[in-house]
């Protein structure tokens, strides 16, 4: 048996331009999807399909079980919605928050810590930024999934009061982008299971008291700011205005907010990316 | 000759102010098969790291197929084929799969990678494996997959770092069969080694490299011809007792090393000094004439055993 053919020695090294880009990124993100695609059917679907019920289940229990005794709540635009209705696009927002949120940060955790998958990666002529790409639209792509299922659970349950809840679908992508590239770039300098317990600590309050299950304005003030500073309060913003149909020009601020977190998250993400692994 | 491929010149790394290579410089030719022997820590992981396009020099110029790779990581990294030290194999994927996604990773299509993939899998003896789990293959056999891997981009140069560390001998010999048959083809070879007897088999030309510099040059019958004696007699007389018998056996054959587990007597003719050490009435507890190889040589050169 002979060796298969691996050496081409007249083959002229392809240069690509020496833009600020070159040595960062190959255009070459869908591999990496492509491959976290293969990695969860063949391994995780399971653990994939699980994390997309507990937003329904909240919706079920908090929606329709407490929402007959609270019956309607004013919104931020000053509308008046039912509990259900005015709870359901909150925890969409939670719902592709928490797909995205799954994958860039655990996930990603242990493919950098343990499987030594982007030391891999990154051998091959794929730059830091396309590994960063890859990996956060995959999240992206989990946050989607859920937040388009939980879409259509709403849908059924007559919980979307306007015709804007179309919008929600691209919104719940820039939340899950934005989610998945802030994840993964905190994850990326987390060195140990106890400085990757801190983001747990956060999450949670920060599903509690985003004006997810009662509005803003219940908190004094200056607790108020605190929320308004954090990513998940602009998230269910956003969403509930589209799903109500109780439209405002903030919701550009709230856009905005995202855009900066997208962009903030995929720097850092490939700075920490080639200082651990290009050094 | 044709230009090197590879061309370091005063390759500096620095962690702090620790310098985990210092100064080295050497050039690989197309189709040479160059190694880097030298005990652990000797900077030959981290000059790979540097050769490889994932690891950035502090000073010193280098430049593998005439591009810089602090300039032009992914081209330079798209033209080589990369054995780290550990296998990082994709544990989530299967064996044939493993080597499809990283052929994608190069931005090889998907059909191309697969009829590349199977090609490789025959070359590695794991056809019969491909739908197989990476964690259920042997040591040998990730390790071979490992190299089919790095083999998927068509690589120009092959860089392998510590290829048979940690395998069981016949698993070795499996792997050095596999190495030859690409080395034979023309593909360029640079490994590194702590196994004299890997460089004496694969490498055409080496250096010998011991806390970050290069102590000699050369291939590794003329180094050996150039740093040791044609033959090497060990005899052992128990630990306590070698430091004692190495005074009295002074003066037999070129050179003397007294290790604490045995001496070496270095000669041109090793069964002649046996004989005069055993006409002194010393009776060694075990005693063996063998060929110079490559770990005399860096015996010789730093004093010390390549495997510690």
């Amino acid at each position: 048996m002979t060796a298969p053919t691996t050496f081409a020695p007249t083959r002229p090294v392809q240069r690509r331009s020496t833009s600020l880009l070159g040595s960062l990124y190959a255009g070459n993100a869908r591999s990496v999807m492509h491959r976290g695609l293969l990695a969860t059917k063949s391994t995780n679907w399971l653990v994939v399909m699980s994390g997309f019920f507990e937003p329904i289940f909240y919706l079920l229990s908090m929606g329709i079980g407490l929402g007959a005794l609270v019956g309607t709540v004013e919104t931020s635009t000053g509308a008046h919605v039912p509990y259900a209705a005015f709870i359901a696009p909150a925890l969409l927002a939670v719902a592709a928050m928490n797909g995205a949120i799954y994958d860039s940060t655990w996930n990603v955790f242990f493919k950098m810590q343990y499987a030594k998958l982007y030391e891999g990666m990154l051998s091959t002529s794929l730059g830091p930024l396309d590994v960063a790409l890859g990996e956060i639209s995959l999240a992206l792509l989990r946050g989607a999934l859920y937040a388009g299922g939980f879409l259509i659970v709403m849908q059924v349950l007559g919980l979307n009061l306007a015709w804007t809840a179309l919008l929600a679908l691209p919104a719940v992508l820039l939340i899950a982008f934005g989610f998945a590239s802030l994840g993964m770039a905190i994850t990326s300098y987390m060195k140990t299971f106890q400085q990757m317990d801190w983001i747990n600590f956060v999450m949670l309050p920060m599903f509690l008291f985003s004006a997810t299950f009662y509005p803003l304005t219940v908190y004094p003030e200056p607790i108020q700011w605190v929320i308004q500073v954090l990513p998940l309060w602009h998230g269910v913003e956003l969403v509930r205005g589209l799903t109500t149909g109780a439209l405002s020009v903030a919701m550009l601020g709230h856009v905005l907010y995202y855009v900066v977190m997208i962009a903030v998250g995929l720097v850092f993400t490939t700075k920490r990316l080639r200082a651990l692994f290009l050094d | 000759m044709s230009a090197p491929v590879i061309t370091a010149n005063l390759l500096t790394k620095k962690y702090k102010e620790v310098a985990a290579v210092d100064g080295i410089s050497f050039e690989v030719a197309p189709g040479e098969s160059f190694g880097l022997l030298g005990p652990n820590g000797a900077g030959k992981s981290t000059t790979m790291r540097m050769v490889g396009a994932v690891s950035t020099r502090t000073s010193g110029d280098l430049s593998i197929l005439g591009l810089d790779p602090n300039d032009h990581g992914p081209e330079v990294r798209s033209q080589l084929g990369v054995v780290p030290q550990q296998d990082n194999l994709d544990m989530e994927l299967r064996v044939r799969d493993n080597l499809i996604v990283y052929g994608r990773y190069f931005g090889i299509p998907n059909k191309t990678a697969g009829k590349k993939a199977d090609e490789l899998l025959e070359f590695a003896q794991l056809s019969d494996r491909a739908k197989a789990k990476v964690d259920d293959l042997s040591g040998g056999m990730k390790r071979r997959l490992t190299i089919a891997r790095s083999l998927m981009n068509e690589p120009r140069i092959l860089l392998l770092d510590e290829p048979t560390t940690g395998l069981d001998p016949q698993a070795r010999h499996i792997l050095w069969d596999r190495l030859f048959r690409l080395k034979e083809q023309g593909t360029t070879l640079v490994l590194t080694t702590h196994y004299m007897d890997e460089a004496e088999q694969l490498c055409d030309r080496l250096v010998v490299v011991d806390k970050g510099t290069i102590m000699a040059e050369g291939a590794p019958a003329a180094l050996i011809r150039q740093y040791s004696t044609r033959e090497v007699v060990e005899v052992r007389f128990g630990s306590d007792r070698n430091a004692e018998v190495a005074e009295r056996i002074r003066g037999i054959g070129e050179r003397i090393e007294v290790l604490p587990d045995r001496i070496l007597i270095y000669s041109e003719n090793g069964e002649a000094e046996l004989q005069k050490i055993t006409e002194m009435g010393l009776e060694p507890i075990t005693s063996l004439v063998r060929r110079s190889s490559l770990e005399d040589v860096f015996l010789r050169l730093t004093g010390r055993s390549l495997i510690e």
